[in-house]
């Protein structure tokens, strides 16, 4: 039986899953895992919905698996989640930010924006919520909110003791490591 | 030493290490990352966006005679549009090794259609490759010179969407120096002319035969002996999905060297199996030649036709498993469109244009394209690039005809034009036109994510180059209604949009102003402005009648309880577009 890992990443264009799938794949690569990441770079995507799987083992062979295959669905968004939620095994786990961007249909009022979608993700499936918006503002950048989702991440699927900081200084810029390490932490020990 | 490679980066890697020396591209999703990879082994490699697919690779071919390794990339579509070239270089060979990349979207991810273009491979009577992941995308370019200079052929690579855009480990190699050869003048092998071409058809079939031992020969093709029962044929991303299900638990034939087919060695397995799959993604290419060569094996009739395969629809098709869903109400998500940034200058024009009736608007492929959208609902028409000129010509030829009032607005970007626009545009003014023409000139190619091109005064490798100006272009093309305008400023485009519809002859409107997203060049700087600050509304003044949110912009949301519309900050630039349609004066611009 295969030994492979599924981890699927959801949001909205702009919010930074790319980033964060290139830290954990890059992480899990250089501790010896096989990995494939597919991501679908579309028409213009900001403001679009956007996906990314990560798998990884001692030998991957597809980048990308169909509905009720993953082991964990992060949705930077809360409807996002809603939406991708097909995509996990029955005993999958979710995490989901407690943060809503409204779509442009909502904006215009032809759409809701559901209400109470994370306690109907709660109903369905085993569910982490973390504020990751309020997180990453306390640490004073809204933007590494994508790396506290990462944290909480690394700590479900027990890789916290992988070389975190080593991806990270890989994939940002010298200026920003410490900050995305404070984040990542803040993740791991917001779970 | 290995590191994790989209097949997109592999080819470019792959073409460093095979000793390319030129490489020329038009940006197409999912193939654009090919030649911005290559762009950085400058020095080593010459890469250059062509204004469209034909002349890319045309401009491989005089590459490949002159005597160098190249490389031609793009996407499934832009191979209809290089496929004249395409089919006479496949009669007089190469000289350095020639690559030719298409890269498929099967399921349609960012395309307008779903062909299948391992049959142009076929169509043209050149060998094909198809690679699994990204390390074989690496291996397989170099192997693709080795044969097209062995063979004298034009060699293609076919990858699709998930292929280019997966990543997965690639051992990385050292850069062969391959010497160029010598240019030799050979009119009976590059000059096709009917006489020359007679003699290199016979050839082109020759070559074929030869092509078709070496696909029984060649270590790109191979088989995998597990239990006999079940034998699977697949080649590219579904060969990968075939091993995620069935393991080692099958016989596998996988296919890198698609065409010709290995047929001596299928007709071999298919003696080893008791059941022999043919598992593809979209057409059955493999399977009608594998059927029509008298042998059986089962396809279409389990593997769906059209779409995107994973592992999961193959498990159902052939297993009849399928995974346990987490089940719920689906239809209380709302759709989550992509959409026109804010500060997108198109906003601007198609706010204008819509509020017009009577009018059919033929669009093109490009960020404009999102008009169609509510609220803007400015689009009527999207078939290929550059058919928004000509298409609306047609049209408006017939609506005169029969004496309807129905007026046409072609709509297409900068780069669109320099695609094909300019030919379109001539058959306008030719053919003596009164369809309004819109340039929509955002100083860039935006849809695949901000390529250089002939209007933006930089190549690919970042080098200074001539601005061609479009305006110029236009008027040399004989029209004599000429005008540009920043979309942004209502008024200003709404009389030019009344002065367009008035005329009675060809009319060119250029829209110009620069991507919201666009890296600002000194230039740019210099003739635009930076934005600055961002819009704020007074909410003492703001009476909820929502005529800003008719521009469609994501900054904007009306808020229910409070029947007042508010903006995020995060997002809006101040393009004060939501300033001008006010009625109010609710709504300015704050901060520097």
């Amino acid at each position: 039986m295969s030994d492979v890992k599924n981890i699927m990443l959801c949001g909205v264009g702009g919010q930074g899953t790319i980033l964060a799938s290139k830290i954990l794949s890059t992480c899990l690569v250089d501790s010896g895992y096989d990995v494939k990441m597919s991501e679908i770079h579309g028409m213009a995507q900001r403001g679009g919905s956007v996906t990314t799987q990560v798998r990884y083992g001692t030998k991957v062979n597809a980048p990308i698996i169909g509905t009720g295959s993953a082991d964990i669905l992060v949705s930077f968004e809360a409807m996002e989640a809603l939406r991708y939620l097909n995509q996990i095994k029955p005993d999958g786990n979710v995490i989901v930010n407690d943060y809503k961007i409204p779509s442009s249909t909502i904006l215009a009022g032809s759409e809701e924006y559901p209400e109470d979608v994370i306690e109907i993700v709660k109903a369905k499936a085993k569910t982490t919520v973390i504020d990751a918006g309020k997180i990453a503002l306390s640490l004073g950048n809204s933007k590494v909110m994508n790396i506290v989702l990462l944290g909480s991440l690394v700590k479900l699927m027990k890789l916290e003791d992988l070389d975190w900081k080593s991806a990270i200084e890989k994939c940002v810029k010298p200026a920003f490591v410490e900050l995305n390490i404070k984040a990542l932490n803040e993740g791991i020990n917001g779970v | 030493m290995k590191e994790l490679l989209t097949a997109n980066e592999a080819v470019a890697r792959g073409a460093y290490e095979a000793g390319v020396a030129y490489a020329a591209a038009y940006p197409g999703t999912p193939s654009t990352e090919i030649l911005e990879t290559i762009a950085a082994y400058k020095g080593d490699i010459i890469a250059e966006w062509a204004p469209n697919e034909k002349v890319a690779l045309e401009s491989v071919i005089g590459a490949s005679i002159a005597g160098a390794r190249t490389i031609a990339a793009m996407k499934h579509v832009g191979l209809n549009v290089a496929a004249d070239p395409l089919f006479t270089f496949a009669y007089t060979g190469v000289s350095g090794g020639m690559l030719l990349i298409s890269a498929d979207d099967p399921g349609i991810h960012s395309s307008q259609n779903e062909q299948d273009n391992r049959n142009y491979a076929k169509f043209s009577k050149i060998p094909m490759l198809e690679p699994s992941d990204s390390q074989e995308a690496k291996d397989m370019v170099k192997y693709a010179m080795e044969i097209s200079e062995k063979y004298d052929t034009p060699v293609m690579m076919r990858m699709t969407t998930r292929v280019c855009h997966s990543k997965s480990l690639v051992e990385i190699g050292e850069r062969t120096n391959v010497p160029k050869k010598p240019y030799v003048r050979n009119l009976q092998k590059y000059d096709a002319v009917p006489a020359v071409a007679k003699a290199l058809r016979v050839k082109v079939e020759e070559r074929l035969k030869r092509l078709e031992e070496f696909s029984n020969d060649t270590e790109l093709n191979y088989v995998e002996f597990n239990d006999r029962k079940i034998g699977i044929i697949a080649a590219g991303a579904s060969y990968q999905y075939a091993k995620e299900i069935f393991e080692d638990n099958v016989s596998y034939f996988k296919l890198g060297f698609t065409y010709p087919l290995p047929m001596k060695k299928i007709k071999e397995f298919e003696g080893q199996v008791e059941t022999l799959y043919v598992i593809e993604e979209l057409d059955p290419f493999m399977e009608e030649q594998i059927k029509a060569a008298g042998i059986n094996c089962i396809g279409k009739e389990k593997i769906p036709i059209m779409g995107e395969l994973n592992p999961d629809i193959i498990a159902k098709a052939l297993l009849g498993r399928e995974n346990k869903v987490i089940e719920y109400d689906e239809s209380i998500i709302a759709k989550r469109p992509p959409v026109l940034c804010a500060g997108c200058p198109h906003r601007g024009f198609f706010f204008e244009l819509a509020k017009r009736k009577n009018i059919m608007i033929s669009s093109d492929i490009g960020c404009y394209g999102l008009s169609s959208q509510s609220p803007l609902n400015a689009k009527d028409t999207c078939i290929c690039m550059g058919a928004g000129f000509s298409m609306a010509h047609g049209a408006q030829k017939v609506f005169n005809k029969f004496n309807e009032s129905m007026r046409v607005v072609a709509v297409l970007g900068d780069s669109t034009f320099f695609h094909s626009g300019i030919t379109s545009l001539l058959d306008a003014v030719y053919n003596r036109s009164n369809a309004i023409f819109c340039i929509l000139d955002n100083r860039i190619t935006g849809m695949t994510g901000h390529q250089e091109n002939p209007g933006t005064g930089y190549t690919l490798q970042g080098d200074p180059t001539e601005i061609t100006d479009i305006e110029s272009v236009v008027k040399a093309l004989g029209v004599k209604k000429v005008k540009s305008v920043n979309p942004l400023k209502i008024e200003e485009m709404k009389e030019i949009m009344d002065w367009g519809l008035s005329q009675d002859e060809p009319v060119v409107i250029i829209t110009k102003w620069p991507c919201v997203l666009k890296k600002l060049s000194f230039k740019d700087k210099n003739d635009f402005g930076d934005y600055k600050g961002v819009c704020d509304i007074n909410a003492d003044k703001c009476i909820g009648c929502k005529l800003c949110m008719k521009t469609g912009c994501p900054a904007l949301k009306y808020e229910k309880n409070l029947k007042k519309v508010c903006i995020d900050k995060t997002q809006c630039v101040a393009c004060e577009l939501c300033v001008q349609v006010c009625p109010k004066k609710a709504i300015s611009r704050v901060g520097e």
